[in-house]
């Protein structure tokens, strides 16, 4: 009964509102009171590298947590665009109230590097809901090795606080690479971890000190490879891939979890070099080699055909998703390469690489 | 065949002025308006997003407080504020938010809800079918006789170049009643209604639209007419009545605008074969010449959501409106530049000129005079390619 009431209530509020959600109304009086849409307010900044900077918030009503390991999409205006970028949050799972962020400021990061030097308390952030299959299992694991690098500290940090606040007491050893001892945020934290549970075991390699420690088989022996060990691993390409080699060799890969660090932007490419890469309309499930022309005009060529009007860049009936790649407005020579941007194919040509839902 | 002009000569046109422009100057001019464009578009930023977020936080309050004012219908003065504070909401609604973001002037923020792809507005059309009669056929055709069907909407004789029938008798009652209705003109607009009766639509082929339209208007016509109506109780009735009069004020203003876009004397109509295989200048050029400014003070072009300057707006249909004010001089200037016409008034003239129009065109044409004594020819094709 009281649910069929709410849901009434529901209703008329919405149909009060239409054809505008309810959300457009109030986010004019304050931007977290929401009616559907999810949103954080940044309540604590801290900025404990020179690289990096941490976010605490605390979102609206709808946030549900995260799971430990998975990513949210945050969302940030700059000089008027909206910009959407994920991130894992570093907190334990337990902690539903708030939610920490560590950006990493890489060079080109745009967004990382306005947060890093423009985020303040009381500024209000987008949020999705937390997703991502990259996290503990429900049964935990007789011995948990959390192996990261650079930035891809945060979910596997999560992990361990998670792992510490449930009290947790099989072994757990935390390997992470950075560049130096002050590249690494949260080091107190890890350092006291490791002095206070003796089942806590962490281990620091650096690459850009005198004695540059790669990663190396040494690092991972007698614990990937130990009775029971589960490993979760996140970070940069090369790490990713160095570890999971060292995994196949070792007959083990089916107990390494992993989750690929990903850089804020694709690299946007010149458009004066000569014309590279190949389109993939990935709803058709075609791929054809970049001629230069526009996307609407080559896939066309390609034989698909794709809704259009005007194919003059005025009516936007042909306004399609990039999921990933770089493509240059013809109209206006700009260069965009922000994955899930929708574009208008017309008036769009790829450089490079592009793919396009198409 | 040396030089391929197009004749623009007709019959009745008693012309005084005739203007001559070269395959190269018309491509010129298309340069010229690319560069302005591209410094605008270069330039877009947070105040655009500012002043966007400002229109639509003025609309709110506006609806916001002319929901409330319904409540005190015992005290008319405040109630009729009520209906004109909604009716302005409605304005400003659908001129200078719905209609601008629909055109994707707002795509680059990336924002929700308002963008090219999300948005509807306040209105019984559907968002989605208006971008395709609007954005696409009006704005890719704008005055092409035969596909623009923004001239007399399908109802309307409102070019000397359309045949006349006695039924165009009826022209200015038809232009009252569309009006008054206008809202619901718009969202029928899509059907096509005059190709259905002629049998040159098939009934199958709106199935679609009709249940878009069903589903948008029903929400429209529940939230003014029932449940806003019922949420102020015992005023039921003023509600609903004032509502209904918000809506009103909002159809004559919106139709009193657009209709100054582009019938007042001056602009032009075009054929299709005209316009065959056009090069962006010479689209820009019929953009130009099918398209009438309204000068007026900052609070009106807001009020109208800038469509009084619809010459920038058909140059640049997804620039944001808000440019529109400094485009316009630039504009005048390239026009000046090439002896063109920048068709602009106050909003009596442009909307005498256009009711004038409407009068006159009721009447067969042999009846009236045509008052367009501006004529311009363009080439269309290269001379040297033609020469060769
Ligand atoms: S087809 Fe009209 S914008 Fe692309």
């Amino acid at each position: 009964m009281a649910h069929t009431l709410a849901r009434l209530v529901e209703s008329i509020v919405e149909a009060t509102a239409t054809p505008y959600p309810v959300d457009r109304y109030l986010e004019l009086i304050d931007p977290m009171i929401t009616w559907r849409d999810t949103r954080a307010k940044i309540t604590e900044v801290r900025r404990q590298t020179d690289r990096s900077v941490t976010l605490v918030l605390k979102p609206t009503r709808q946030w549900k947590g995260h799971g430990a390991g998975q990513y949210v999409e945050v969302s940030v205006v700059v000089d008027g665009v909206r910009h959407r970028r994920f991130f894992s949050p570093a907190g334990a799972a337990q902690n539903t109230d708030a939610l920490e962020l560590t950006v990493t400021a890489h060079s080109g990061g745009f967004v990382s590097r306005y947060l890093r030097e423009n985020a303040r308390p009381g500024m209000v952030l987008g949020l999705s809901a937390a997703s991502g299959e990259f996290s503990l299992p429900a049964q935990r694991p007789a011995r948990t090795v959390l192996v990261s690098g650079g930035s891809g500290i945060t979910p596997v940090l999560s992990m361990l606080r998670t792992l510490v606040a449930e009290g947790h007491r099989s072994p757990i050893t935390f390997v992470h690479y950075a560049r130096t001892p002050e590249d690494v945020p949260y080091r107190a934290e890890l350092d006291a971890l490791d002095r206070t549970f003796d089942h806590i075991d962490v281990q620091f390699h650096y690459t850009r000190t005198e004695n540059a420690e790669h990663f190396a088989p040494a690092h991972l022996d007698g614990l990937a490879d130990a009775d029971g060990a589960q490993v979760f691993l996140c970070g940069p390409g090369t790490l990713m891939s160095a570890v999971k080699e060292y995994a196949d060799e070792r007959g083990l890969s089916d107990r390494v979890f992993s989750e690929a660090f990903t850089i804020d932007t694709s690299p946007v490419l010149d458009p004066n070099e000569p014309i590279t890469g190949d389109i993939t309309y990935t709803k058709s499930d075609v791929t054809t080699p970049n001629d230069g022309r526009t996307l609407l005009e080559q896939a066309e060529a390609a034989g698909l055909d794709p809704e259009y009007g005007c194919r003059m860049g005025i009516c936007f009936s042909c306004t399609k998703v990039r999921t990933s790649g770089c493509t240059r407005n013809i109209l206006t020579g700009e260069l965009d390469s922000e994955p899930g941007q929708h574009i208008q194919i017309c008036v769009s040509a790829p450089v490079g690489d592009v793919e396009i839902e198409v | 065949m040396a030089i391929n002009i197009t004749d623009y000569f007709r019959p009745e046109t008693a012309t005084t002025k005739e203007i001559n422009l070269s395959y190269e100057q018309v491509e010129q001019l298309g340069n010229d308006l690319d560069e302005l464009r591209a410094r605008i578009v270069a330039d877009l930023g947070e105040s655009d997003r500012e002043y966007l977020y400002t229109i639509i936080r003025a609309q709110r309050k506006l609806e916001f407080a002319g929901r409330a004012m319904m409540y005190v219908p015992f005290i008319p003065p405040i109630w009729l504020a009520g209906v004109a504070s909604l009716g302005v909401a409605k304005i400003l609604d659908n001129m200078e938010i719905g209609h601008n973001v629909m055109h994707g002037q707002f795509d680059w923020m990336r924002e929700d809800t308002y963008n090219s792809r999300e948005f509807d507005w306040d209105t019984v059309c559907p968002g989605e079918q208006w971008k395709h009669s609007h954005n696409y056929m009006h704005h890719t055709y704008t005055n092409i006789l035969g596909e623009d069907r923004d001239i007399g909407y399908g109802i309307l004789r409102m070019a000397r170049d359309q045949k006349w029938n006695p039924y165009f008798l009826g022209n200015l009652g038809y232009a009252t009643a569309l009006m008054l209705l206008f809202e619901w003109g718009v969202m029928l607009h899509d059907l096509e209604a005059e190709n259905l009766i002629q049998g040159k639509r098939k009934w199958s082929d709106i199935k679609g639209l009709v249940k878009g339209m069903w589903r948008k208007a029903s929400k429209q016509v529940a939230k003014d007419y029932i449940i806003w109506p019922a949420l102020t109780g015992p005023f039921f009735v003023t509600t609903l009545i004032g509502n209904a009069g918000a809506n009103l004020i909002r159809n004559v203003w919106t139709y009193s605008i657009i209709f100054c876009g582009h019938f007042p004397s001056g602009t032009q109509t075009f054929t299709a074969e005209e316009c065959q295989d056009e090069t962006k200048g010479q689209w820009y050029v019929r953009q130009m010449l099918g398209s009438a400014n309204i000068y007026g003070s900052d609070l009106f072009h807001i009020m109208s959501g800038n469509l009084s300057h619809q010459i920038e707006h058909h140059l640049f249909p997804d620039v944001p409106a808000n440019r529109y004010p400094e485009m316009a001089p630039e504009v005048e200037a390239i026009c000046e530049k090439y002896g063109l016409p920048y068709n602009t008034g106050s909003l009596r003239q442009q909307l005498g000129s256009t009711w004038k129009k409407i009068a006159k065109l009721s009447l067969p044409n042999w009846m009236t005079r045509d008052d367009n004594d501006i004529v311009v020819n363009i080439e269309r094709t290269p001379a040297v390619e033609n020469a060769a």
